[in-house]
């Protein structure tokens, strides 16, 4: 595996081998020195033309962990902002020694456009492009899913419930594939405004009514963060009406079974999609996801780099 | 010395030679004497496109008149009408002026210019048609294409002042306000993929409103690059209703569908987006049926900066010249139900009739010799097509059956035996 662009470059077997790497890798970060030798020598590049606080620290820690050089190049204070562009930036990476491009682009398919170039000759790890795919979120999301419900390699009957703006989620489409491949059941609810009905076709089930989709008894409730630039345009008609017809909180937590594990990729909005409550929940698995962040994107720098898997 | 073209077969079956004396055909039929051998070969009137985009002026580096002119004869054309959004844009008897004596000086086709609509194609002011009209460029056909003009009182108008010289506006259909940051037709392959889908609707309800304009001023409408089903049947109504309506097709359109933007790759990246292929098999309905009249290319050169990039910042547009006939020929074959007369019409006769270029689309002893001889039994890789500066081909690969043989423009092999000529 020498890019990781989406879901769809992994099969089942390299899925499922790549979450075993990630469990694995995980135990590293328990230790008292928390360092492996594994990419001495090569230089990772966080190439983000979106500002992604989160992400790019996981990933500056991921591969600081496996002894990698990391270099950070943001949009905000290079020759990104003068216009260059993404075939010149990537010839000059190239030029310097990139060995791994770990990329956030605000537009789908810009990761995939770098890998298929002739721009450079290393590797590309797509960390967020557009509203298309997320795939080291997915990754972590399923080595929690992992964890919490002991599920070893066996996601079938999982059911999973992923709640709000879909249609504009890289984090979504990247666990829904994910999920599929997995052989789990997923299931997405949110306004039709944000849940277009054709998501269907991606084989996932669609609700328009939370409390409807909850009824389904989900073994995991996945909340998505609300942008605030789409409450401009007109998708929902106020936060009070998206807080009392989506949020997760009050009768809803209460509701939830004993072992359900929510969920949230966070930056989470407290009281808007997820109240308080649920985020501090014993059921919460937020920081479990942070951690397991790093213990996945290890394992995917290890595996893009050493070209095998 | 004139030129004989011997044992041609015409789009009608028959078989006839052609004498050419000048810039003149000067007699058809059994003709004695030697000539060039045409056995097995289409006569045909020189091809005409209704809709190119050769980028001068301001866009020198993805096209010129020249460069543009030798990819339409490469192509069979002898005739190309050549959109309005350059830079300045055509919306003055002037600027279509120098794109007519761009495309004389160039010598390898006629180049007729479209004016703009609107001045600066901004949609809100219409342009100076009856100068253009009044121009030695003899403006009739207008269009804002890349760009609709969404404002109906405006279309309207537009309308009302070419219908008093018989002129046509070429709509480019598409609402604006639905269609923002669109990338690829809407549906389910957007969804997954992440952009922003662009509505058929967006499109069809233009083409609908439009039919209703042009039968409330009795003016002639050209809907530009037809690309849903849905519109198919809009068109199809209108025709039906006795609205002046005509309909164009781009041989991409024919061919290509949505399921190339997986790659991402920005040479699949055209506006009208490329659609499913229950649309494409609908075009070809609507072509076999007579819903569709004409074949324009929507020839669309840009210079690879502008298609070196992410698919959300590269351009739109596509090349389509060099390959366009071959296209038409083998999308025609493919549904068993070619005919040479069709492919003909669709190519050359309507599109001169469209765009009232007298010169082209019909040959017989009197007339100016524009005629391309197509070759059926030969084929087209289209990566060779060269005579464009850009090289956004998006058939890289790909194979057509059918070429072009010879293109005479005005008496003079602008291609010969496959090759182009250079003229100077």
């Amino acid at each position: 595996m020498k890019h990781l662009v989406s879901i769809k470059d992994l099969n089942i077997d390299s899925a499922i081998s790549l979450l075993a790497s990630s469990q694995e890798l995980a135990l590293v970060n328990q230790r008292q020195v928390k360092k492996l030798p594994t990419l001495r020598g090569k230089t990772v590049v966080n190439l983000f033309y979106e500002n992604s606080t989160r992400t790019r620290i996981s990933f500056e820690i991921a591969a600081k962990r496996l002894s990698a050089d990391v270099i950070n190049f943001d949009a905000s204070t290079s020759s990104l902002s003068k216009g260059e562009s993404l075939k010149d930036t990537a010839l000059t990476l190239e030029a310097l020694g990139a060995d791994v491009i770990v990329m956030r682009h605000p537009m789908s398919g810009a990761a995939q456009r770098l890998a298929s170039s002739d721009w450079i000759r290393g590797s590309v790890i797509n960390a967020g492009d557009g509203s298309h795919e997320h795939p080291t979120q997915a990754l972590l999301d399923a080595l929690t899913m992992q964890q919490r419900l002991d599920l070893g390699s066996n996601f079938k009957g999982l059911k999973v419930l992923i709640v709000g703006d879909i249609l504009h989620s890289r984090v979504a489409r990247s666990n829904i594939f994910l999920l599929k491949l997995l052989g789990a059941e997923v299931s997405v609810a949110g306004p039709e405004t944000l849940v277009p009905i054709e998501i269907s076709k991606l084989g996932v089930t669609v609700h328009h009514d939370f409390d409807q989709a909850l009824a389904d008894q989900p073994n995991v409730v996945m909340m998505l963060r609300v942008q605030a630039e789409r409450m401009s345009k007109d998708l929902f008609p106020s936060a009070s009406s998206y807080v009392k017809f989506w949020s997760l909180g009050g009768h809803r937590l209460a509701g939830l079974g004993p072992e359900v594990v929510i969920m949230h990729p966070g930056p989470m909005n407290r009281g808007f999609e997820i109240s308080a409550e649920a985020a501090d929940d014993p059921r919460s698995a937020v920081l479990q996801q942070v951690t397991n962040g790093l213990a996945v994107r290890m394992a995917v720098l290890q595996t893009t780099l050493s070209g095998g898997n | 010395m004139p030129i004989i073209l011997k044992n041609l077969t015409l789009a009608d079956g028959s078989r006839s030679d052609i004498r050419i004396e000048g810039d003149t055909i000067v007699e058809m039929g059994t003709i004695s004497g030697s000539g060039i051998d045409c056995d097995s070969l289409i006569g045909l009137p020189g091809f005409v496109d209704p809709h190119t985009h050769l980028r001068e002026p301001g866009f020198e580096a993805s096209e010129t008149v020249l460069s543009g002119s030798r990819a339409a004869a490469a192509g069979g054309y002898t005739a190309v009408c050549a959109m309005a959004n350059t830079l300045p844009v055509a919306d003055t008897a002037e600027i279509v002026d120098a794109v007519l004596d761009a495309g004389a000086e160039a010598g390898y086709c006629q180049v007729q210019p479209i004016g703009a609509v609107t001045n600066d194609l901004a949609g809100k002011q219409l342009s100076e048609i009856s100068q253009m009209h009044q121009s030695r460029a003899n403006v009739k056909m207008f269009s804002d294409d890349g760009i609709c003009v969404s404002d109906p009182a405006l279309m309207q108008e537009a309308l009302a002042q070419v219908k008093v010289f018989g002129g046509v506006i070429a709509q480019h259909a598409q609402d604006p306000e639905r269609t923002q940051g669109a990338q690829m037709n809407a549906g389910a392959l957007a969804i997954e993929l992440g952009l922003t889908g662009w509505p058929r609707l967006a499109e069809e309800d233009i083409i609908a409103r439009d039919a209703l304009l042009a039968e409330q001023t009795g003016a002639r409408l050209h809907i530009c690059h037809l690309t849903t089903a849905g519109g198919v049947e809009v068109v199809r109504w209108a025709k039906q209703r006795g609205i002046t309506i005509t309909a164009e097709v781009t041989p991409h359109h024919l061919l290509l569908t949505e399921e190339l933007v997986r790659s991402y790759d920005p040479v699949y990246k055209v506006n009208p987006p490329l659609r499913t292929d229950a649309d494409t098999k609908a075009l070809i309905a609507g072509v076999l049926d007579g819903t569709i009249d004409v074949l324009g290319t929507d020839h669309a050169p840009h210079s690879a900066e502008k298609k070196e990039a992410e698919w959300g910042h590269a351009a739109f547009g596509m090349l389509g010249l060099e390959t366009a006939a071959s296209i038409l020929h083998q999308v025609l074959a493919g549904t068993g139900s070619l005919t040479w007369q069709l492919f003909e019409q669709l190519i050359s006769s309507r599109p001169a009739a469209l765009t009232g270029l007298s010169d082209h689309g019909q040959l017989a002893v009197g007339r100016k010799a524009n005629i391309t001889v197509f070759n059926p039994h030969e084929d087209l890789a289209a990566s060779t097509i060269s005579q464009s500066l850009s090289s956004n081909n998006p058939y890289a690969g790909m194979v057509f059956k059918g070429r072009v043989q010879h293109t005479l423009y005005n008496g003079i092999f602008t291609v010969r035996d496959q090759k182009l000529q250079e003229l100077k």
